[in-house]
């Protein structure tokens, strides 16, 4: 079973979000990045960007597949993981450390608590990730 | 999609006590990986990768009239096989598309084995046998059934069949074959492969090729052979620019514009397709199929368009990361005027022009065994 740390949320396209302060660090987990395979490519959103929750805001494509990144929570991009673009394998190495794709100034309150726990991202995994 | 059941290969319970990722496959359920595409096709460039290929289909013909039938069949001349050589060929249809692409073996004075793609067999076995129905002494048996195939690829392939074989394979010349005994299973020892690495693929007996595949990774273990799943498959036959089969080529391209033109030989006589090939040969083709790079930081995909200056000018027909070059690289047919190397176009990424350039190939240089 992937690693879910039980301090982040979740959220069901398998994005994790940890909260720093007034702001929210977002990447992938580590269920998603064995179900991807080797990343070989990363395209994020510039810093002022802004991202919705539950919309796309970049795609991470492994040798095979092409997929969407899609939010947790609304607001600004404050900060960018500019290492992923020479480096896309280290979302595979870290997927909740170095592998972190960027930080958001949420826009909003409401969001977060509608993101899953650790526990119900656990179940959502044991249930095939769908 | 349908609803026939996935086949499996004689090796499918290996690749599961493996941890395989197992994926659908032109109708089997084959693995993609077992520990990583990346690293598996790092195995097979530097040391040596087992690939279960025993999906691909494998079809004799036999008699005084198998020669005219595979002349008639393949655009290639099969009259210049000696027996144990091998010829990549194609078969065409009328209008000079392709049915599919294949590998000639000449077994004996009247007998042929051609293999086929896995996901075609159905269709080509049709084809082959409708078209030929009019022609005398050419008896068809379809052996895909019966044959498992196991490709050994890699700088250490040699060395590792070499150990297990019965008989001295460095005599085995490139796209030659030699029956012997690997591991004490029967086999055809084919020194071909679909990687750009020396290395050989080896045809068993359905019932005798898990004994075989456990066999060279046991021999091979130390010296870091691992298996292989089709996810590297396709990265490394990516990297020699090597056609697959509902990618690059299909019933909508011809076999001229797809770059086959070195195996399509009008002077041997009729085919089918050649006079649709010679009408394209003498108006030339209208598109080609090149390999791209990309300059700007991007994933060319099969389907994605090619553009010049904002204008459609063809389409990618495979493409990914290639691990060996480093570098995103890929497959299209860009228009003829638009095919030489250096020409620089964009792929169409999610709306956005991504700039590439058409370069040499194969991306990565060949390390086959072509002198012999």
């Amino acid at each position: 079973m992937a690693n879910v740390p039980k301090d982040l949320k979740y959220t069901r396209e398998h994005e994790w979000a940890k909260q720093e302060g007034d702001r929210v660090r977002v990447g992938i987990t580590a269920y998603a990045q064995e179900q991807l395979g080797d990343v070989v490519f990363v395209e994020l959103p510039k810093v002022g960007a802004k991202v919705t929750a539950s919309k796309n805001f970049g795609v991470v494509e492994s040798v095979k597949a092409v997929s969407d990144l899609f939010a947790p929570i609304s607001g600004e991009v404050v900060e960018v993981n500019g290492e992923l673009a020479q480096k896309p394998e280290t979302v595979n190495q870290d997927p909740y450390g170095k592998g972190w794709m960027l930080v958001v100034k949420p826009s909003s309150k409401g969001e977060w608590d509608q993101l899953l726990t650790a526990q119900q991202y656990e179940e959502l995994i044991a249930q095939g990730g769908h | 999609m349908s609803a026939t059941p996935l086949k499996r290969t004689p090796l499918y319970a290996e690749h599961v006590a493996a941890g395989a990722r197992m994926v659908p496959f032109g109708g089997w359920e084959m693995p993609v990986q077992y520990t990583g595409i990346v690293e598996e096709h790092r195995t097979t460039r530097t040391s040596v990768g087992l690939f279960d290929v025993s999906h691909m289909g494998e079809f004799e013909v036999e008699g005084a009239g198998a020669v005219a039938a595979l002349q008639y069949l393949t655009t290639n001349d099969v009259a210049a096989l000696q027996v144990g050589q091998i010829q990549y060929s194609v078969l065409c249809y009328d209008n000079g598309t392709i049915v599919d692409d294949l590998t000639v073996y000449r077994i004996a004075d009247d007998r042929y084995m051609i293999t086929v793609n896995a996901g075609n067999i159905d269709k080509d076995w049709a084809h082959v046998t409708k078209s030929t129905a009019h022609m005398k002494d050419a008896r068809w048996r379809n052996a895909s059934e019966g044959t498992g195939l196991v490709a050994v690829q890699g700088p250490k392939a040699e060395a590792l069949v070499g150990r297990l074989a019965d008989r001295d394979v460095t005599a085995i010349g490139y796209y030659r074959f030699e029956r012997g005994n690997v591991g004490d299973v029967p086999t055809l020892i084919s020194r071909t492969g679909y990687t750009g690495e020396d290395g050989f693929e080896l045809y068993a007996p359905a019932d005798g090729t898990a004994q075989l595949w456990k066999a060279l990774l046991r021999a091979g273990r130390a010296e870091g052979a691992a298996p292989v799943g089709l996810g590297a498959r396709d990265t490394l036959r990516l990297e020699m620019k090597y056609a697959l089969y509902g990618n690059d080529i299909d019933e909508t391209t011809n076999a001229l514009e797809a770059g086959l033109g070195w195996v399509v030989k009008p002077a041997k006589g009729d085919f089918i397709g050649r006079e649709a090939l010679e009408k394209v040969r003498t108006a030339g083709v209208r598109r080609r199929l090149v390999g791209i790079e990309m300059v700007d930081k991007a994933v060319a995909r099969h389907g994605y368009l090619v553009k010049k200056d904002g204008h459609d000018t063809g389409i990618v027909t495979s493409g990914s990361y290639g691990p060996s070059v480093d570098k995103y690289i890929g497959i299209a047919y860009v228009e003829t005027r638009l095919a030489a190397v250096g020409t620089a176009l964009e792929v169409e990424i999610r709306g956005q022009g991504k700039a590439a350039q058409v370069v040499r190939t194969p991306f990565y240089p060949s390390k086959v065994k072509k002198a012999s």
